[in-house]
């Protein structure tokens, strides 16, 4: 079964500094971390103390509000120090690394043959649960929930995004197997969407496939269910990222904990783009090392649109499969508001000619090119946001948290990351992101 | 520029937090952020944002009004000194009587918003560089200067900063401040002679084209003369041929609503055919053919640069086609039947001004609506 899903709104943004199609191995962090903080609404309750000897898939912490949902180690090693902020809370857990992995075996299954307790049992137990994330909120999936159904996009709109053609490579059983595993989740069906290129994916069985095509943000997962199974209040739909979905059914195939990924590390301040195959909280600076370029530069695991801010000691981010670096954009710009005048930026208006050059790739730094201001243009959001949503009423109506109009005007068919592109094409410079990710916070405290 | 720079970041500091002049940082900083795009980086959310900002958008629509400002500054002289002159004989002319208008407009415009951003500490706002332009040009050249000032500071304190400054406003503030000058000092503004430099003193007939409609006499003016401008009336609104050089410029670079320009030009076309088909012996005006009726007036001015405002106006797409459209009827409708106004444009506007957020409001109850029965359905 196939339907096509067809996206004419939108923006693609074409940056310079695109991954090369080429895998190589990351040299092996010595110190590997895990980011409590990264796993939004969790509250860490830990497991282990400063000491304590771990295997690949030990668990670390749990979350306080589902005991279940355990966070498990990536590698072996001892655990070396807890890191925590203000009101003692956990930052990270850091873990000095055995030179050779050893595994908890879980036990090989076969998710066709089991029942849908005792995948769900596995994947908690394993610390793969983690993986798979719910609509409406943007949050970890309850397990207790019944989702209506499962959507995993394998096509990266996102300006230097991780092709997932690349990062998929080599693991199609792996990928049936989770997704043998998942379908097992969901009474509903569980949708799988593809680009234009042919690959393994097009074979998957037990999905139902979308072939997508359009602009930005035709792959983000959040357009796509709302073309096919929009989410209404009190409903519940899972997501899970492509290579999360290969971890799963490695699990299932081996028996261990799958912690490695491949990224892609892109922008125009890395040496040579490519991919590298990383373990999941690897340090930045053991993937970036001597691979960037001179002058003041802004690392971001994720893409340049939804990815956080790191530091070289960070780890990169438990959703990421990216990194991406670019150059940092603290300079003046000399009557810099001028029409027709600075075309190296990239603009959806018009008021640059760089629009008369639709194919040129750009260098794109990280100035906010004005200052934050009211609401005043008008339109410009509902051009890169494929949903029956008006978003600019949505962002005022969040803005005041008041929360019928939020519910009314679809809050819980959004995600930040489907806001990403407002936050860039805003004239006054509008944190679409941010203004959301609180909304959906408001949202869990007062309706859940 | 770079000697620019250097100076600026000298007195910086005594506008930081805890310099002396502290309080005056809104004004420094509006001065700076003129003269630089400041090196401000993303802090939340995307890493990287586009080009425009608020004074691009801005003064994109200052660009776009050039054309019909040098035009008309070059038709205040040809009115009032008549055939047989240079062109700079004419641009000089009009520009001694109109740049006073506009160092007034602007002089005590951002005055005003600049004490504004002080007196409330926030930014100082870009939205007047476009009113502050607007309103000299929609006001007659004999205008006083003091009226028209007066007229601006009602339009800057109550049509905006009353209502929390740019982006907040329930009306147009350029056509709040027409509608002031209208009302308080109607002997300006709705004489029928106002509308050439000197035209009383001198003798010069000043009529425009509506108001001799209005008073029953056919002014016999080409339609060649109506298009190129060449007619007595306020600076932005005689030439269509400008107005539409700047409209082409709006719409190329995506800053005002298309939407809203269609649908208003349909509107206006359709009440103007309408009173084609009733006819009248007595009323000139509605007889006057439909299309010339969109060439005269400030029907062109009105619909590319005022009932395009996005904040003023609908902001839904579908509620813009509805917005201009009724612009349209209503700017005609006022001008034919109403005696006492030879312009609907502005009073059209402005209503629509108010009843956008109304048209907005069902726009967005249908989705809403939309919603809940998607919800309705899932649940039987």
């Amino acid at each position: 079964m196939s339907t096509d899903i067809k996206i004419k709104k939108g923006l693609t943004i074409k940056l310079k500094g695109g991954a090369n199609h080429q895998i190589s191995l990351a040299n092996r962090s010595k110190k590997f971390a895990i980011n409590p903080p990264a796993f939004h609404g969790v509250k860490p309750k830990l497991l282990v103390k400063i000491g304590d000897k771990l295997k690949v898939g030990d668990a670390i912490f749990y979350a306080k509000q589902n005991e279940q949902i355990k966070f498990t180690s990536p590698v072996s090693g001892v655990v070396k120090e807890i890191v925590r902020g203000a009101k003692r809370k956990i930052l990270s857990i850091d873990i000095s690394a055995d030179a050779n992995d050893t595994f908890v075996d879980f036990g090989a299954k076969t998710p066709g043959k089991l029942a849908g307790p005792q995948v769900k049992e596995l994947l908690l137990e394993s610390g793969c649960w983690p993986m798979i994330r719910q609509r409406p909120y943007d949050v970890i999936a309850d397990p207790s929930d019944n989702p209506k159904s499962i959507f995993i996009s394998a096509y990266a709109t996102a300006p230097l995004a991780a092709s997932h053609l690349v990062t998929l490579e080599g693991r199609e059983k792996e990928f049936q197997a989770g997704i043998d595993a998942l379908s097992k989740l969901t009474e509903g069906q569980v949708h799988l969407s593809v680009g234009g290129s042919d690959s393994f994916l097009d074979g998957i069985k037990g999905v139902v496939l979308h072939k997508v095509s359009g602009k930005h943000p035709a792959g983000n997962v959040g357009i796509q269910i709302a073309k096919v199974d929009p989410v209404n209040s009190g409903d519940r739909v899972w997501i899970v990222d492509p290579q999360d979905v290969a971890s799963i059914g490695s699990l299932f195939l081996t028996g261990k904990y799958n912690p490695t990924k491949v990224i892609a590390l892109t922008g125009t301040q890395v040496d040579s783009p490519q991919y590298y195959t990383v373990i999941q909280g690897s340090q930045i600076k053991d993937i970036v090392g001597g691979k960037l370029k001179s002058g003041k530069s802004r690392i971001i695991s994720g893409n340049p649109l939804t990815g956080t801010t790191v530091n070289p000691n960070d780890t990169i981010g438990f959703y990421h499969d990216s990194i991406s670096v670019l150059p940092e954009g603290d300079h003046y710009s000399f009557f810099g508001w001028m029409p027709f005048i600075g075309n190296h930026k990239f603009s959806m208006s018009r008021t640059f000619f760089s629009w008369l050059t639709p194919n040129k790739e750009y260098d794109l730094d990280t100035n906010l090119n004005g200052e934050e201001r009211a609401f005043v243009m008008t339109g410009e959001m509902e051009k890169v946001l494929p949903m029956d949503i008006f978003p600019m009423h949505l962002l005022k109506a969040t803005m005041i948290q008041d929360i019928e109009k939020m519910e009314n005007l679809g809050i819980y068919e959004v995600a930040p990351e489907d806001f990403a592109l407002i936050d860039f094409i805003s004239t006054s410079k509008i944190e679409a992101q941010q203004i959301i990710r609180e909304g959906l916070d408001l949202m869990i405290k007062e309706v859940g | 520029m770079e000697f620019i720079r250097k100076q600026l970041d000298k007195i910086k500091p005594h506008f930081d937090k805890g310099g002396k002049l502290e309080k005056y940082a809104p004004a420094y900083y509006g001065i700076e952020t003129f003269l630089f795009v400041p090196n401000h980086t993303t802090k939340h959310g995307a890493h990287i944002r586009d080009g425009i900002d608020l004074k691009r958008v801005m003064i994109t629509v200052v660009f776009a009004l050039l054309p019909a400002l040098i035009f008309g500054i070059w038709n205040i002289g040809y009115q009032n000194m008549g055939e047989g002159k240079e062109f700079l004989e004419y641009f000089i002319f009009g520009a001694i009587r109109f740049l006073p208008m506009v160092i007034v407009s602007y002089g005590v415009g951002l005055g005003i918003e600049f004490a504004y951003a002080i007196f409330r500490g926030h930014d100082v706002n870009e939205g007047y560089l476009v009113t502050g332009l607007l309103i000299p040009m929609i006001m007659p050249i004999d205008f006083p200067l003091w009226m028209l000032a007066i007229s601006v500071v009602f339009a800057v304190l109550i049509g905006k900063e009353a209502f929390g400054g740019t982006g907040m406003n329930i009306l147009n503030p350029a056509l709040v401040a027409r509608a002031f000058a209208l009302f308080s000092y109607a002997p300006y503004m709705s004489g029928n002679t106002v509308w050439v430099a000197d035209s009383v003193a001198d003798g010069v007939s000043g009529e425009t084209i509506l108001g001799a409609l209005a008073g029953g006499v056919d002014p016999n003016t080409s339609v060649f003369d109506m298009f190129m401008g060449y007619i007595p009336g306020s600076v932005g609104e005689t030439s269509v041929l400008m107005i539409l050089l700047g409209a082409g410029l709006l719409i190329i670079t995506g800053i005002a609503s298309w939407r809203i320009m269609i649908s208003c030009l349909v509107g206006g076309s359709l009440m103007g055919f309408l009173f084609n088909i009733i006819g009248s012996s007595t009323n000139e005006l509605i007889n006057f053919p439909w299309w010339q009726h969109l060439m005269v007036g400030g029907f062109a001015f009105g619909l590319v640069f005022m009932a395009t405002d996005p904040v003023s106006g609908a902001q839904t797409n579908k509620g813009k086609w509805i917005y201009g459209f009724l612009i349209g009827i209503f700017a005609i409708l006022i001008r034919v039947v109403n005696p006492t106004l030879p312009e609907g444009m502005m009073m059209a506007i402005l209503l629509m001004n108010v009843f956008a957020p109304t048209i907005d409001h069902y726009i967005i109850e249908a989705n809403v609506k939309k919603r809940k029965k998607r919800l309705q359905k899932v649940n039987v």
